[in-house]
């Protein structure tokens, strides 16, 4: 089987004027929905509540989640802690309810579903302390659901983890930075690591466009996408390089022309089977690895796409030059020579 | 040219042999179990035990289908929970005989069903994160009365010091709960003492009490200074909890504050609850202070006399009581290392290195006291025990060492719990629970579904578009997945969801070196060179290209390992290891399916690597008009 069957390289240089403008303007549309709209952050970067009810019965927990779901606050997770009778419920912080009346709330609606009103009780501990505390009693004095604990989770955490990812996302710039300019030139390394951030700024655009939950895993894909991505600009500046080498004649417009073709049934190929593992997650991996997958997704489309026309572009109009990446060989075929090595 | 040595070919039998031994344990599942672990220090975990609890498994009529020693504590598989619990209760009763007060913790755990051989081997399988299969949660609740009479007991000592260098004599000190309290015998010592408190020791309120010669000033901490006080206990105690949780090598563990004084702590994967509880549990504080040789205190010792006032009573490693002075000289505060290892007479002992603060007052207390005794104190929960006392005979520096009798385990565990840090105050687990593994059951089967439909999906098109090289590549991928899996049970790293989407990614970025390899050769061979020339070079020129895209992926991987925590950094983990075998099988073990297939062929035609469609022009000529 044959896919691609290009007969000449493509132009693709001819027309980077309008396809960066195109880019800069998807850009510019991620970083405005980032501004406006903001990223939708999961608990735990955000803080939450978690209410943890204990049933007299084994608990239904896709009733359940219906039920809290109709109250309306946004994204909720409801799953089983420990036994079958215990549901752990998870809600997010709500700047305009406070804590404690939002745990009433959820409290209140899991009690009314199962026949109770809430009242409140005074008791002794084992200690000797009077507590009061709130119950769900049915009429026959029955409890069909505790309240065993309400927590909140701080918003600290979450600044914690912030810090930690602008880290990991500053280190990861500037190593493949380093490496590309060690590796190549310093052209490369700067339109190598622009067409990375546009990357991620742009999955980052589609999070807040949609206000898709931004959960821990979505950043590590992120991340993952970063250095996934530069792969892309990693392949066709080699072959920028090999080409500059291999066809003296060209113009570095050319060059890049030839290398961009050259690789791009590698590229579409690649990608289209890192696509079917995501693909299968995105189909298989149920609702924890959704918006990972979907990550990941646009994190591929877009890698492809901007290491042809922001990459390869950025670098052309760095002025990349054959004298960058070829280093022409000084002397080397005469040992004779007294001034061989003597470089200065 | 297309020909791999022999050794070559050993080498990858060999990683193909220990990625399937390796991989091999997690495929067999889980047995319930009851795991037996030391509730102490100072309690060994040995082979004797092992036939205790044989026995006592005998007298409930209770069958097991083992019960082995394995590293620090003994595990007994059965084949169903209800045997499980019962077994526990049996244990539990034969091993501890005061429940309030247990010397060994019995916990119910998994075991992995796979034969005893490969456990010889220590192939064992990976441990699942929280996600996956549940795990345990504490919720702990920190003793802050201890912290405040800690931080008074502490202040006393400030007092004395800061008394005597500023020269104003005073009739003794004493703490009463958490105040402390002065005794001078004239007003106007008090006065100066005070003035001088008022200053040092802003954080204490002073009030002076009594008259005629009785005086005293009593301090009590101000309210701002109790909450600072507890705030920084709570925040010791987590630094230590992440210390110890550390030590349990737990991939993604969870330490938060709950409230004011409560920590919640969540171990995924972590079935092994008694040796969680084991290590987070331990209270183990190291004091330094000095041994009372007087007359009354060795009659003391003997039992014959009063304890003196000021002192306590001790027992030495052995069992020797001893007396020693309640003043501290220095805490595990002051700690900053601690190494197992072996003292001048190749005894085990335990290095220990001291911060600034803590080089000083030893320094200073052991020139003013060569010829005495120093006792080292190891509190467990919140029981002392001598570890030595040796004799001070020379100044000491930041560097010293406590040896005396310990065996090698002993001396390492004694570093560890030290090394680990001490806690502020005193915890007790007031919530365990075990999160259910339903859900993690489910979220196993999506992850390993997405798993092997992606990998199904590229291996079906690899074969096709490739055909023979698509095969190679294939098995090559297969390879990658095997060496990973085996890595990650042989590091014993906890798998989480995130690790296997990091899985499922890194095997759909792993073929792209092999679709460069493929691209590299039909592209050779579209230029006209010659089959076995042509697989050379595609192998030759593709892994420069393999290199540096590798090179750059790892470059984020390490630093989202370097700086992510949680589900991050299973990912993470995941990924760079997935990055590092993927090089491997796919450039080595390709190669070498490739070599051994046509490496031999001297007249090779052709290759079944797909179409290869030769255009008419040559690459680069795109001026020149085409047809």
């Amino acid at each position: 089987m044959e896919l691609f069957r290009i007969k000449r390289d493509i132009p693709f240089m001819k027309h980077a004027l309008v396809f960066n403008a195109i880019s800069f303007l998807t850009f510019a549309a991620a970083v405005f929905f980032l501004i406006t709209r903001g990223l939708h952050f999961s608990i735990e970067f955000t803080g939450g509540a978690v209410v943890e009810v204990e049933y007299s019965h084994p608990a239904e927990i896709l009733k359940t989640r219906e039920h809290i779901e109709s109250l309306g606050f946004g994204e909720v997770q409801v799953q089983n802690f420990g036994t079958s009778r215990d549901v752990l419920i998870r809600l997010p912080l709500r700047g305009d309810i406070k804590q404690d009346v939002l745990v009433d709330r959820v409290f209140g609606e899991l009690c009314k579903v199962e026949g109770g009103s809430i009242s409140q009780r005074q008791g002794v501990t084992e200690q000797g302390e009077t507590v009061s505390k709130q119950i769900c009693a049915k009429a026959d004095g029955a409890e069909p659901v505790k309240l065993s604990r309400s927590e909140v989770v701080g918003p600290s955490v979450g600044a914690e983890l912030a810090a930690d990812a602008a880290k990991a996302l500053a280190v990861t710039v500037v190593g493949i930075m380093i490496y590309l300019a060690f590796r190549f030139e310093w052209k490369f390394a700067l339109a190598g690591i622009i067409a990375n951030l546009h990357d991620v700024v742009i999955i980052l655009g589609f999070f807040a466009f949609f206000q898709w939950e931004f959960s821990l895993p979505v950043l590590a894909a992120v991340l993952a996408v970063l250095g996934y991505s530069v792969n892309e600009s990693v392949v066709i500046f080699d072959r920028v390089r090999e080409a500059f080498r291999k066809y003296r004649k060209l113009t570095t417009h050319e060059v890049i022309d030839h290398a961009i073709t050259s690789t791009m049934s590698r590229t579409i190929i690649t990608h289209g089977c890192t696509q079917l593992m995501v693909l299968s997650m995105l189909i298989f991996g149920g609702q924890t690895l959704h918006y990972f997958a979907v990550a990941l997704t646009i994190g591929i489309l877009f890698g492809i796409y901007s290491s042809v026309f922001v990459a390869a572009a950025i670098a052309m109009w760095l002025g990349v030059k054959r004298e960058d990446l070829v280093k022409v060989p000084l002397n080397k075929e005469d040992p004779d020579d007294p001034n061989a090595g003597a470089l200065v | 040219m297309n020909r791999y040595p022999l050794w070559k070919y050993a080498l990858l039998l060999v990683a193909l042999l220990i990625g399937l031994v390796y991989t091999l344990p997690n495929l067999f599942g889980e047995a319930p179990a009851v795991q037996v672990s030391s509730a102490k220090v100072t309690v060994k975990v040995d082979a004797a035990l092992s036939s205790r609890i044989e026995q006592a498994l005998k007298d409930a009529g209770i069958q097991p289908d083992f019960v082995q020693l394995e590293g620090n504590s003994v595990r007994a598989r059965f084949t169903d929970p209800d045997v499980q619990i019962k077994a526990k209760d049996a244990i539990s009763k034969a091993l501890n005989a005061d429940p309030a007060e247990p010397t060994y913790i019995v916990a119910l755990n998994l075991v992995s069903r796979s034969p005893k051989w490969l456990a010889s081997l220590h192939a064992f399988p990976m441990y699942l994160g929280l996600d996956l299969r549940g795990g345990v949660h504490f919720l702990m609740q920190v003793d802050m009365k201890a912290a405040l009479t800690k931080k008074a007991e502490a202040l006393t000592g400030d007092l004395r010091t800061l008394l005597r260098d500023k020269g104003i004599r005073h009739a003794g000190i004493s703490r009463d709960g958490n105040s402390v309290i002065v005794n001078f015998r004239e007003a106007e010592l008090r006065d100066k003492a005070a003035v001088l408190l008022r200053e040092q020791l802003a954080d204490v309120e002073w009030t002076p009490l009594g008259a005629g010669s009785e005086l005293q000033l009593s301090g009590a901490l101000k309210p701002k200074a109790m909450v600072a006080v507890q705030e920084a206990a709570l925040r010791q105690n987590i630094t230590t909890l992440h210390n110890r949780v550390n030590e349990l090598a737990v991939s993604e563990p969870v330490i938060q504050q709950q409230g004011l004084d409560r920590v919640v702590v969540q171990l995924p994967g972590v079935q092994d609850t008694a040796k969680a509880k084991d290590i987070i549990g331990r209270t183990a504080t190291l004091e330094l202070r000095m041994v009372d040789d007087s007359t009354e205190a060795q009659a003391a010792a003997v039992g014959s006399a009063p304890v003196p006032f000021g002192t306590e009573r001790f027992t030495e490693r052995g069992g020797a009581p001893l007396i020693v002075k309640r003043q501290v000289v220095l805490t595990g505060d002051n700690l900053s290392d601690a190494q197992p290892g072996f003292d001048e007479h190749q005894q085990p002992a335990v290095h220990l290195t001291v911060d600034a603060k803590g080089a000083r007052i030893i320094k200073d207390v052991s020139r003013e006291n060569i010829g005495k005794r120093m006792a080292i104190i190891l509190f467990e929960k919140g029981k002392g025990e001598v570890l030595t006392a040796p004799s001070i005979r020379g100044e000491l520096g930041n560097r010293f060492q406590i040896s005396g009798a310990m065996t090698t385990q002993e001396a390492a565990d004694t570093a560890l719990l030290l090394r680990a840090g001490s806690l502020a105050a005193p915890m007790t687990i007031i919530e365990e629970r075990t999160i259910g593994p339903s859900l993690g059951k489910e979220n196993i089967d999506k992850g390993i579904h997405s798993v092997i439909w992606g990998f199904a999906a590229v291996a079906l098109f690899m074969c096709l578009y490739y055909m023979l090289f698509g095969v190679f590549s294939t098995l090559a991928l297969g390879f990658n997945l095997l060496l990973l899996v085996a890595v990650l049970s042989m590091l014993q790293a906890t798998l989480s969801l995130p690790g296997i989407a990091a899985i499922a990614l890194v095997l759909g970025m792993a073929i792209d070196s092999n679709v460069l390899i493929n691209e590299r050769v039909r592209e050779e061979l579209r230029g006209g060179a010659s089959p076995q020339v042509a697989i050379n070079a595609g192998y030759e020129r593709a892994f420069a290209t393999i290199l540096d895209s590798n090179v750059t992926t790892l470059i984020a991987g390490i630093a989202l390992l370097a700086f992510g925590s949680g589900p991050v950094k299973g990912f993470a983990v995941v990924h760079c290891l997935g990055i590092l075998t993927s090089m491997f099988s796919s450039v080595m073990f390709s190669r070498a399916l490739v070599n051994l297939w046509y490496g031999g062929k001297k007249k090779l035609k052709s290759v079944s690597i797909g179409q290869v469609w030769k255009p008419a022009a040559e690459p680069g000529t795109t001026d020149a008009p085409q047809a």
